[in-house]
């Protein structure tokens, strides 16, 4: 059953030790220990970047930047945020959760999953490293719509490769969650059988090699176009630049489910062990996830409904992405199922939990409403989807790898995390976010459009209110930092099964879980 | 249940309310008040939307809420065993099935009712340069009249040297102007990078795409001012190229177009230029060269 054994049964630590040990791992638990490191430093850089767009919004007028340096700082908050934090902190928690999950003793590829993770840094470096270049940092926004990047500067180039280096790791990062999902389960847990996390970042690996090569594509041909005299997207040598945009929201929109798959997955693990009840509907959440990810497909026009398609077009691309919110509102059903009539208490990955599926469904229903493309032709490039696509990215994905975080740090550290301190970061996150985030639909229906450095005078009492939001959400962040900390070092010893309602194979493994775990496969009836 | 209960009615009766007061006070919470039919169906859409969405929110998050309080191990509440039951699973697979051909049904009459361009009364092309609007009368009354569309907030304002004035990064030097009551067809297309031209107050927001030529079009019913925004990502300056529409009564557009034609023949013979004698046009957009060009020298109101 297992594919992969290891070398020394009983000598742990044989390899190398200090930095090396790191560089050279090939052990799930360091690689995912990484991959959640570098992705909370890059949320930490990404929110400094948003703090000092809003620090200029506080007030109408030029105070803090200048225009140009205000594009360059959306831009790479957008990309710092998407390819830096969410994905590779979900990838982190495949990592460390899928082999532990399933009974296997390691990824599949234990080598290429030490090369994904340490492509990582690298692209990171090119991508902060581009602000200080000449020029800075590309401004064209993290979608780098052609004819714009053309116009931009080196650090285009560089976030480009970057780009290429973070979909090259992704890839392989998917290549191996598949493989190992697909091959490595302990005898007798069938697909059916599969804690809904590893069913989640199953489809979500899928929907990865699908798409980022999509992505590669897209981001070479503008490499060409500003480099080698082709034309791709420049309508003057025959090419056409809404083709940009078809083939990089071919990527994008997956792309969005690619960040909540794996969120939907975390939260259908917290559940039911804090509601002490089975998950409702196991099945029909497998079938909503699949249904979600072949959907997301045929809907990728829908950002593009400003470009000017044919009526037939508008009308394919609104039904098909109404259509999403079938399977989608499947999910919260089943989700308040299992707590309907469950044994209810809210420890901190709880909170989050209930959190996440409150203020995610306030993302979803703006989200249908920006489907339609009559009134998503008003809304579209204004701050209602500013806030729609907050709602769905923070208050999706953030809240939901929170919730996994301190669902997990007692089989990750072998402590419990300090429960009043979870507490007071989830109240903190809850309530700032929503001052932050909030008052943008209101900007984005009165008519203020996104990446402005400045704004109409009417549109002044709430910037300010969302850049209190703003500020308060990202200082309550730093009280995770003390949590994490206080938790590696020391606290409340956790048990094998550290919650009481907690079912599946991590939690029948020590805590903290320990180097190798699972070398004789389990068998699960 | 009746917390959510108290906080709910309010909170439905919100949409309708504004609705009512909509027509004549724009909000700071709201669209702008429409003064196209477009304007007015996509209004009514999202109202319609906002309420069904509100009222899903309220059912479901009453049932959450209700268990949150109520089945809690810390007043003694039993966990039950139940897991699946296929017809409750079916029920809420289909039903919202329904709920979205209810609310695609309005829409699709919408699309359609924009996407119909044909038979203008007068046709107008918008030009998106780095960072300014450019408007050429292409048919119908005023044909011929052609001119740039500036901001015209002054640079000391945006720096915080002088008083914000009330229309603050949304006035220009010259705004279109167009009769009220009649079918406007706006042509958007662009010279260098994708612009969107975007009047709320219209429902109208069209990509201005170098190389090609879009369309759409709108009926101002009310005479006034609308203002708005360019809303594409188009470089340092995006947020300071605003649009500017005045429409006005049929006397006073064609007293309007008499003054621009004279002035435009007592232009010199390169013509282009505006009524006020203020800025040329600049070179023909159609298919420019997409790559990096410098950006016209009078553009740019903030950084330097």
């Amino acid at each position: 059953m297992a594919a992969v054994t290891p070398d020394q049964l009983h000598d742990h630590h044989h390899g190398p030790t200090g930095l090396m040990r790191w560089v050279t791992t090939t052990n799930h638990k360091d690689i995912g220990t990484m991959y959640l490191i570098f992705s909370f430093v890059m949320f930490l850089s990404g929110g400094v970047l948003a703090l000092t767009i809003r620090a200029e919004l506080f007030q109408p007028g030029l105070q803090i930047v200048q225009p140009e340096f205000f594009n360059q700082l959306t831009t790479m908050h957008g990309l710092v945020m998407i390819f830096g934090a969410i994905m590779p902190a979900f990838v982190g928690f495949a990592n460390w959760q899928i082999p532990l999950m399933i009974g296997a003793s390691d990824m599949a590829f234990a080598r290429m999953n030490n090369w994904s993770f340490w492509l990582l840094p690298p692209a990171a470096i090119l991508l902060i490293g581009s602000f200080f270049v000449p020029g800075g940092a590309t401004a064209a926004g993290w979608t780098m719509y052609a004819p714009l990047s053309v116009q931009m500067g080196i650090g285009q180039d560089m976030a480009i490769f970057a780009v290429h280096i973070m979909g090259i790791s992704s890839i392989m990062g998917a290549i191996n969650i598949v493989v190992t999902v697909l091959n490595m389960r302990a005898p007798g847990m069938t697909l059916m059988k599969m804690p809904l996390f590893c069913w989640t970042w199953l489809i979500t690996a899928y929907l990865l090699i699908a798409v980022m090569p999509v992505l590669a594509g897209a981001v070479t041909m503008v490499l060409t176009d500003r480099h080698f005299g082709t034309s791709f997207f420049n309508a003057a040598g025959g090419g056409d630049p809404v083709m940009y945009q078809h083939i990089f929201w071919f990527f994008g929109h997956p792309e969005v489910y690619i960040m909540i798959l794996p969120a939907f997955g975390i939260i259908s693990q917290i559940i039911p062990t804090f509601a002490r009840k089975p998950l409702f509907g196991y099945a029909s959440m497998v079938y909503a996830t699949a249904a979600i990810a072949i959907l997301s497909f045929s809907v990728w026009a829908h950002h593009m409904f400003t470009t000017g398609m044919p009526a037939v077009g508008q009308l394919f691309f609104m039904y098909a992405t109404m259509l999403i919110a079938v399977p989608t509102g499947v999910k919260v059903f089943n989700w308040v199922a299992t707590m309907w009539r469950g044994s209810l208490s809210f420890e901190p990955p709880m909170l989050w939990a209930v959190g996440f599926i409150l203020v995610f469904t306030i993302g979803g229903f703006t989200g249908l409403i920006v489907a339609v493309a009559p009134i998503d032709i008003q809304v579209q490039d204004t701050y209602y989807v500013v806030a729609h696509f907050h709602y769905v990215l923070v208050a999706g994905s953030l809240f939901a790898l929170f919730g996994g975080a301190y669902y997990w740090l007692p089989k990750w550290t072998g402590h419990m995390p300090d429960e009043r301190l979870g507490k007071i970061h989830f109240w903190c996150s809850m309530v700032f976010f929503n001052i932050a985030f909030f008052p943008m639909h209101f900007l984005g229906l009165a008519g203020m459009p996104r990446r402005i450095p400045d704004y109409a005078l009417q549109f002044a009492d709430f910037n300010m209110l969302a850049t209190i939001g703003a500020f308060g959400f990202g200082l309550s962040q730093l009280i995770f930092i003390v949590v994490a900390v206080k938790c590696v070092r020391g606290g409340a010893k956790a048990a094998a099964r550290a919650w009481e309602g907690a079912d599946g194979l991590e939690w029948t493994v020590p805590s903290p879980a320990p180097y190798h775990t699972f070398e004789e496969a389990p068998v699960v009836r | 249940m009746r917390l959510a209960g108290r906080v709910a009615a309010p909170v439905i009766l919100l949409p309708v309310a504004s609705a009512a007061v909509a027509q004549s006070i724009p909000s700071k919470f709201n669209l702008p008040p429409p003064v196209t039919p477009i304007g007015a169906q996509i209004y009514d859409l999202h109202n319609l939307m906002l309420i069904i969405c509100l009222v899903i929110f309220v059912a479901v998050f009453g049932v959450m809420f209700w268990a949150v309080f109520r089945h809690r191990k810390s007043r003694g509440a039993v966990a039950a065993n139940f897991h699946e039951n296929t017809s409750v699973e079916i029920a809420w697979t289909i039903i919202p099935v329904f709920i979205l051909l209810g609310m695609a049904w309005p829409a699709t009459k919408t699309v359609l009712d924009m996407k119909n361009t044909a038979d203008p009364d007068i046709t107008i092309k918008a030009t998106g340069y780095q960072w300014k609007w450019g408007y050429d009368y292409l048919q119908g009354e005023g044909q011929g009249i052609r001119f740039v569309s500036n901001l015209s907030t002054p640079r000391d304002q945006i720096e915080g040297d002088a008083p914000k004035g009330e229309h603050y990064l949304l006035e220009v030097d010259n705004p279109l102007v167009v009769p009220v009551g009649k079918r406007i067809r706006v042509l958007t297309t662009a010279n260098d990078v994708i612009h969107s031209w975007w009047v709320p107050a219209f429902g109208v927001k069209q990509d201005a795409i170098p190389g090609f030529i879009r369309d759409a079009w709108f009926r101002a019913d009310t005479e006034g001012v609308y203002r708005g925004n360019c809303a594409e990502l188009c470089g340092r300056d995006h947020g300071f190229m605003p649009v500017e529409v005045h429409v006005v009564s049929q006397q006073a557009y064609t007293e309007w177009v008499a003054r621009q034609l004279a002035a435009g023949a007592a232009a010199p013979a390169t013509g282009g230029a505006t009524a006020q004698g203020a800025t040329p046009m600049p070179a023909a957009p159609a298919a420019e060269e997409g790559a990096a060009q410098p950006a016209p020298a009078n553009a740019a109101p903030a950084g330097n």
